[in-house]
C-alpha cells in the first residue's frame, strides 16, 4: 500500500514537472527569438554595435519595441520589416538579396574567380618556360659552366 | 609591355574608391522614408496640449520638419537658421520636440525665439521612431500632398539651405497639388 501510494506520487510530481516546464520552454523560446532579433539589428547612433550590444538610448527604444511587437505576437520577419521599412536596409545585419546588393553579395566570389584566373594563367606560363628544350649554343655555356666549377 | 601597368590601373582604382569614401559621412545614411507619404501620428502640441498635431497638418503646402530638443547642443546651432527660414515665409517650418521635457522646451522657444508653426511633442520617442530618427537634428522637406521628399541629418548649415533646401522648397512650390 505505502508503495502503491510513494507510485502514485511519484507519477504526481512527474506530471506537475511536466506541466510546470511547459510554461518554462515557452519563456526561453521567448527569449531566445528576442536576443536572436537584436542581434540582427544594427544600431544606427554607434553603427558597429547591435541593437542588443548598444548602450545608446535610442538602442534601447528599439529593444522595448522589439519586446512590445513580440508581446503583441509578431512575427520575427514582421519585427526586421518594421525596422528595416523605417531606418533602411542599412540596419539589417544580413542584407537582403537585391539588385542593389549583387555585388555585395557575389562581389567576393568574383574577386576569387579572377584570383584563380590569374593563378591558373601564371602556373601555365612557367611550366610552358620549363618545358622548352636548350638551345645548342645554351648547352655549351651550361657545359662551360659545369666544366669550370668541376676544375 | 602592358602587363607593367596593371598594378598601376589597380592601385589608382582603389585609390579612387578610398578617396571618395573620405568625403562620404558615414553617419548619413539614406532614408527608405523618402519618397513615402509622411508616417500617421497624433501628439499634443507644445504650446497647447489640448490640441493635436497629426500628419494632417502637412496637407496643401511646403513644409520643412525639423527633430529637434532642448538637450541637443547640435540643435542650438542651427536654430538661427530655421527662425531666418521662418520669418522669410518660403516655407513652413513644423517641429518635432523629441524626448524632451515640455517646460524646457517652452523656455527655449521663449529665449531663442520659436521658427515653428507648431511643434509636436513626442516625450517617448515613440513617433520618432516611426520617422526613422536616429539622431538629432533631423530636418524632413514635405511636399504639398504631404510626401516626403528630403531627410537631413545633423546640422543644416547656411550653405545646406542655399543649395539644397531652398532650390527643392522652390521646386516643391512649383509643383501641382
Amino acid at each position: 500500500m505505502n508503495r502503491a501510494c510513494s507510485i502514485v506520487l511519484g507519477f504526481g510530481l512527474l506530471i506537475c514537472i511536466t506541466v510546470s516546464a511547459k510554461p518554462l520552454t515557452a519563456v526561453s523560446d521567448f527569449e531566445d527569438r528576442y536576443h536572436s532579433i537584436l542581434n540582427e539589428l544594427r544600431c544606427l547612433v554607434c553603427q558597429n554595435q547591435t541593437i542588443a550590444e548598444s548602450n545608446a538610448d535610442l538602442a534601447k527604444d528599439l529593444r522595448a519595441e522589439v519586446k512590445k511587437m513580440l508581446l503583441e505576437g509578431a512575427t520575427d520577419s514582421e519585427i526586421i520589416d518594421f525596422m528595416a521599412s523605417r531606418y533602411g536596409d542599412f540596419v539589417l545585419y544580413r542584407p537582403p538579396l537585391k539588385p542593389r546588393t549583387l555585388l555585395l553579395w557575389f562581389g567576393p566570389f568574383i574577386f576569387l574567380g579572377i584570383g584563380l584566373l590569374v593563378l591558373a594563367l601564371v602556373l601555365r606560363s612557367q611550366r610552358s618556360v620549363g618545358s622548352m628544350p636548350l638551345t645548342e649554343e645554351e648547352k655549351m655555356q651550361v657545359n662551360a659552366i659545369l666544366d669550370k666549377s668541376e676544375d | 609591355m602592358f602587363k607593367y601597368f596593371i598594378p598601376v590601373i589597380v592601385f589608382f582604382a582603389l585609390a579612387g574608391f578610398l578617396v571618395t569614401g573620405l568625403y562620404k559621412d558615414p553617419t548619413a545614411v539614406s532614408s527608405p522614408l523618402v519618397g513615402k507619404p509622411v508616417p500617421q501620428f497624433t501628439l499634443p502640441k507644445l504650446w497647447d496640449n489640448e490640441i493635436e498635431f497629426s500628419e494632417s497638418e502637412f496637407a496643401g503646402k511646403v513644409s520643412l520638419f525639423n527633430v529637434w530638443a532642448t538637450w541637443c547642443l547640435a540643435c542650438r546651432q542651427e536654430h538661427p537658421l530655421l527662425v531666418e527660414l521662418s520669418n522669410s515665409k518660403v516655407v513652413t517650418v513644423y517641429g518635432l520636440n523629441y524626448k524632451d521635457e515640455i517646460s524646457e522646451a517652452r523656455r527655449y522657444l521663449v529665449e531663442h525665439g520659436d521658427p515653428f508653426e507648431a511643434s509636436a511633442v513626442d516625450a517617448t520617442g515613440r513617433v520618432g521612431i516611426d520617422w526613422g530618427v536616429y539622431g538629432v537634428p533631423e530636418t524632413f522637406i514635405i511636399d504639398k500632398q504631404g510626401v516626403i521628399r528630403h531627410k537631413h541629418i545633423g546640422v543644416i548649415t547656411q550653405n545646406d539651405v542655399q543649395l539644397t533646401l531652398l532650390p527643392l522648397i522652390r521646386q516643391l512650390h512649383n509643383e501641382s497639388m
